[in-house]
């Protein structure tokens, strides 16, 4: 049990690090995610995790205690369905059109955050066979917070943050190692052009796009703003191209300019603009390197 | 249900594993170093996936990595690093022993979880 001396001495932490606040009444959290960060560290219980920090505890302990506090929203490839649709539907579909036309694929990732989004994209698009690069595709990432943009566009990364959601092979291929963490390689780095910008306001400036993801920030919205936010999402999207949302998310009862788009591979979460020329194909090109799933097959 | 072999040395770190994992519906089993743990494999079997330290007594993490991926006929489970090694060559030396995928001690719920859904565990 989190004395109530404790909690508030944890929540100040969790304030003074990540500048997240915990509120009250979240001892359940507490003791479901520190508990195996105290046995890790060989301690009995939450008490004696307090009283270490208390009393100075290491770099790696304090690291350790807010990371597993924080509710993480940035994860890299966070959702698999999103991920699926673009490499079996939403890629094979747009690729050779905009092949044909001459131009590139544009991709936005709103409400990228600290970029982890963006970077899965474009690792995804590196690992498609054949691969996509910046002269196939371009990847526009925007959010309105100008320190989650200076975040991404470091591209550096603790040992917590490209564990969650980030397949090892990945973290071999597409970063290095430095003393302050894992930084995203230099090529992946200078593909995504961050810009800063707020869902409320049109995106004009930012040109038409075939691709966009803008995913778990709609939930944070009234009806009236979601209602505004997808219509500035559906001017910016091109007549062919694709709206991903996120799983709690639908333009359903707010707006009528967008649909679910005809589903083949059964992502759910993909839209298109309503009476728009979209036609999704059906899995074939595109395979991801070595996802590796090894479901047990006993 | 899936059924986990928790190889380590630390009786504490076998715990936090077990903690996080058996709510997420794993039937945990223990070792504490290699050579358990390839008994455990070649004469039961029944793992379907490891989460395997390396710095152990008697027989290491890769070494165990190494022997397990080369017996013959066995049922072969999912493998997940979990140590306190933090190096990209360390992670790329195993995830070519035959590694499924690699946890960086110190691990929580989320990072965990995240690595079985990667693996289609969950």
């Amino acid at each position: 049990m989190t004395s109530a001396e404790d909690y508030r001495f944890l929540a100040d932490m969790l304030a003074r690090h990540s500048g997240i606040f915990l509120g009250d009444g979240k001892e359940y959290l507490l003791e479901s995610r520190l508990m195996p960060i105290a046995e890790q560290f060989d301690l009995p219980d939450l008490p004696a995790l307090v009283q270490r920090l208390r009393q100075g505890a290491g770099a790696v302990l304090v690291q350790a205690t807010v990371e597993a506090m924080t509710t993480q929203e940035t994860l890299f490839f966070r959702d698999a369905t999103p991920f699926k649709a673009l490499r079996e539907m939403i890629l094979p579909a747009l690729v050779p059109s905009r092949r044909t036309q001459g131009r590139r694929l544009r991709i936005w990732s709103a409400a990228c955050s600290t970029g982890q989004e963006p970077y899965s994209v474009a690792m995804l698009l590196a690992t498609l066979a054949p691969p996509l690069g910046p002269a196939e595709a371009e990847i526009v990432a925007t959010d309105y917070s100008p320190k989650a943009l200076a975040r991404a566009r470091e591209g550096l990364y603790s040992q917590f943050e490209v564990q969650r959601g980030l397949p090892a092979h990945l973290l071999v291929r597409f970063f290095t190692q430095t003393p302050g963490g894992f930084r995203i390689a230099e090529p992946l780095r200078r593909w995504v052009s961050y810009q800063e910008h707020n869902l409320l306001q049109s995106a004009s400036a930012l040109g038409q796009f075939d691709v966009i993801l803008c995913r778990n920030v709609l939930i944070y919205f009234d009806r009236p703003v979601k209602r505004s936010v997808f219509e500035c999402l559906t001017q910016a999207l091109a007549p062919d191209g694709y709206l991903l949302l996120g799983a709690a998310e639908t333009p359903y009862g707010v707006t009528e300019s967008l649909v679910r788009a005809p589903d083949p591979c059964a992502c759910p979460g993909v839209y298109v603009r309503n009476g728009g020329r979209a036609r999704p194909a059906v899995a074939t090109v595109a395979a991801m390197a070595s996802p590796q799933r090894v479901a047990a097959s006993r | 249900m899936h059924r986990i072999l928790v190889v380590d040395d630390s009786a504490a770190i076998r715990k936090a594993i077990r903690r996080i994992v058996e709510p997420l519906g794993f039937a945990v089993e223990e070792a504490a170093d290699g050579r358990q743990a390839l008994t455990y494999c070649a004469e039961w079997g029944k793992a379907d996936v490891v989460l395997l330290d390396i710095d152990m007594p008697v027989m290491d993490g890769l070494a165990f990595l190494r022997e397990l991926r080369s017996l013959p006929g066995i049922p072969q489970p999912a493998v997940i690093m979990c140590t306190a090694h933090n190096g990209l060559p360390c992670i790329e030396e195993a995830l070519a022993l035959g590694a499924n995928e690699y946890i960086m001690k110190p691990f929580d719920t989320e990072i965990i979880s995240s690595k079985f859904q990667q693996l289609g565990l969950m």
